[in-house]
């Protein structure tokens, strides 16, 4: 096709708008990382190496506190959110289209759509009236509105894998008469699991970067590693808030790759 | 198939329910509470008072006189936060329009090995933490920040240049963390593309602009439909971005929202203001799925 001494595919000025965007998107995550090893307090000043931020943001004992909180919230939302999504994933691609399939799509995809805000406030007065009526103000309430959000982005890769596989091989399974949860166990849930790996990896992605709606849901003490840095970016900024952010951004750039990879084999 | 268990459509439901049961109680049944709570009454403290009053809606654009509660007047705090929402909204959408559409196009045409990697590049801020990516942009244009830091060094300026709390930073910030969003649809748009047509084009003399304007735009105008309506859905629900990056006076919908919740203690009035917010992203998104209907309907005749 390109192979023309007049390119087709070239447009004068495109690259060079396409070279500043990819500058402009990088330049301020690469200027952020960059002045996490500041020896100095500044963030736009270099003052030589150093670690001290990371060491500082270690010794944090609040840091340490709403890391763990956020981690393992993520964990445990995630994992949830995968159970919910693979089940209903099978119920809405298995033996095909029926009466209220669009309805179940529209509330599974519900959360994609509306502002977090929105839901933010919402899951404000629900939890304010349960709280009222029962007193209890565990995590149970972050929990389920985590799970709630990540279902959408576990369902979307679980369906996709679902949709992929051949259906001959759970009726040959059928045909050497295997109960359907004999087929279900060992021929589609062996098969599905990169699908389900990736839902809980994007769940886990997200649940790890929703910030509004904690924000709304925690009670006191209940701040995960976002809600705390919304909070600390009101006062004066230090590096170690850049040496955090750092750690973040590698946690989730490992899981992104790692999501990558899995879903780019499913390709093939 | 031959089990009991898997005849009619019951079974499906049983394994939707877990999923649904959770989604009503904690993302969708909320909204209907919301609903409710817009017309009801203040309490004293925050929360409401179970009493039907329009007061919430009312005063989601209008204002009393504090003296003369008879006197009206349009609320204009509230009409300048809605203004600056899609006004600041719509210049994002048109910003990353036209930095993702070259952008895209750049993708679209290198060669498939290499493809990946660069669309490998734009995903990865897509998955990175908005507030860490926020945080970025707050750095880079603070008074003391790596622009004025730099630019004072120079000689350039002798004071800084007042960037943060302005609707500019704003804007930025928007335009920077929602860009992804544009470059995606527009690329998935440009790799259907049949190329051919823009050979054709080309062997019938016509020039880069036209080419651009009569072949590739019409092509790839479903993801740059896509794309806006990805754009503006979450700038209009902004809340974070402006929350850091601009201060009281720069405020939009999501944060009046917010207010009401806070020091405002206005439950019904932010509860309708969700609801407002709320029907505007339900609107862009029934005239997109509009819009994407009347293309197929053409495109079959």
């Amino acid at each position: 096709m390109a192979e023309k001494g007049y390119s087709v595919r070239r447009l004068p000025g495109f690259g060079l708008i396409a070279v500043l965007t990819f500058t402009m998107l990088y330049l301020p995550i690469v200027i952020l990382v960059f002045f996490s090893f500041n020896a100095g307090p500044s963030q736009a000043v270099w003052d030589g190496f150093s670690l001290q931020w990371y060491e500082a943001a270690f010794q944090n004992r609040q840091v340490r506190e709403v890391s763990i909180r956020s981690l393992w919230l993520a964990a445990t939302a995630a994992s949830f959110a995968t159970v919910l999504a693979t089940l209903a994933a099978l119920g809405t691609t298995r033996g095909g289209r029926f009466p209220g399939q669009t309805m179940i799509y529209a509330l599974i995809n519900q959360p994609l759509m509306v502002p977090e805000i929105v839901t933010g406030i919402a899951l404000l007065i629900f939890v304010a009236a349960i709280k009222v009526q029962t007193g209890y103000t565990g995590m149970g309430y972050l929990v389920a509105a985590h799970t709630a959000f990540c279902i959408p982005f576990a369902y979307l890769p679980i369906r996709a894998r679902l949709e992929t596989l051949d259906p001959a091989l759970e009726a040959a399974a059928a045909d050497l008469y295997a109960s359907p949860v004999q087929a279900f166990f060992s021929i589609t849930l062996p098969l599905l699991v990169p699908g389900i790996v990736a839902g809980f990896m994007l769940g886990f992605v997200i649940s790890l970067d929703t910030v509004v709606i904690t924000e709304f849901v925690k009670s006191a003490g209940q701040d995960t590693l976002p809600t705390y840095m919304l909070g600390q970016l009101r006062r004066t900024v230090t590096p170690e808030m850049n040496a955090i952010a750092t750690l973040f951004l590698a946690l989730s750039l490992i899981i992104v790759t790692a999501f990558f990879l899995i879903t780019r084999t499913r390709g093939r | 198939m031959r089990a009991p268990l898997f005849r009619g459509h019951g079974w499906k439901w049983l394994l939707c329910a877990p999923a649904l049961t959770v989604l009503l109680l904690a993302a969708s049944g909320p909204l209907l509470i919301v609903l409710v709570y817009s017309f009801l009454s203040p309490g004293n403290m925050g929360g409401v008072v179970w009493e039907f009053s329009t007061e919430g809606w009312f005063r989601v654009f209008f204002r009393r006189d504090i003296f003369e509660p008879d006197l009206v007047t349009w609320n204009q705090a509230h009409l300048a936060v809605f203004w600056r929402s899609i006004w600041l909204s719509l210049q994002t959408t048109l910003i990353c329009a036209f930095l993702g559409f070259p952008t895209a196009w750049f993708i679209a045409t290198r060669p498939p090995s290499t493809r990946t990697v660069w669309l490998f590049l734009i995903t990865i801020p897509f998955w990175t933490n908005l507030l860490i990516r926020t945080f970025a942009i707050q750095e880079v244009i603070r008074n003391n920040g790596t622009i004025n830091t730099v630019l004072m060094r120079l000689g350039v300026i002798d004071s800084p240049i007042q960037m943060m709390f302005t609707d500019f930073a704003v804007l930025l910030g928007m335009a920077y963390v929602f860009l992804p969003l544009m470059v995606l649809p527009l690329y998935a748009a440009m790799e259907k593309m049949d190329f051919r047509l823009v050979e054709a084009g080309y062997d019938l003399y016509a020039s880069r602009l036209m080419v651009l304007w009569h072949v590739i735009l019409p092509q790839v105008k479903p993801g740059f439909i896509a794309g806006s309506i990805l754009v503006f859905i979450p700038a209009i629900g902004a809340y974070v971005t402006p929350r850091v990056l601009g201060g009281g006076r720069t405020m939009m919908l999501g944060n009046l929202i917010a207010l009401q919740f806070g020091q405002g203690r206005n439950w019904p009035l932010g509860a309708a203001l969700a609801m407002l917010m709320l029907v505007v992203v339900v609107g862009a998104l029934v005239l997109y799925l509009r819009a994407v209907n009347r293309m197929e309907g053409a495109r079959r005749g």
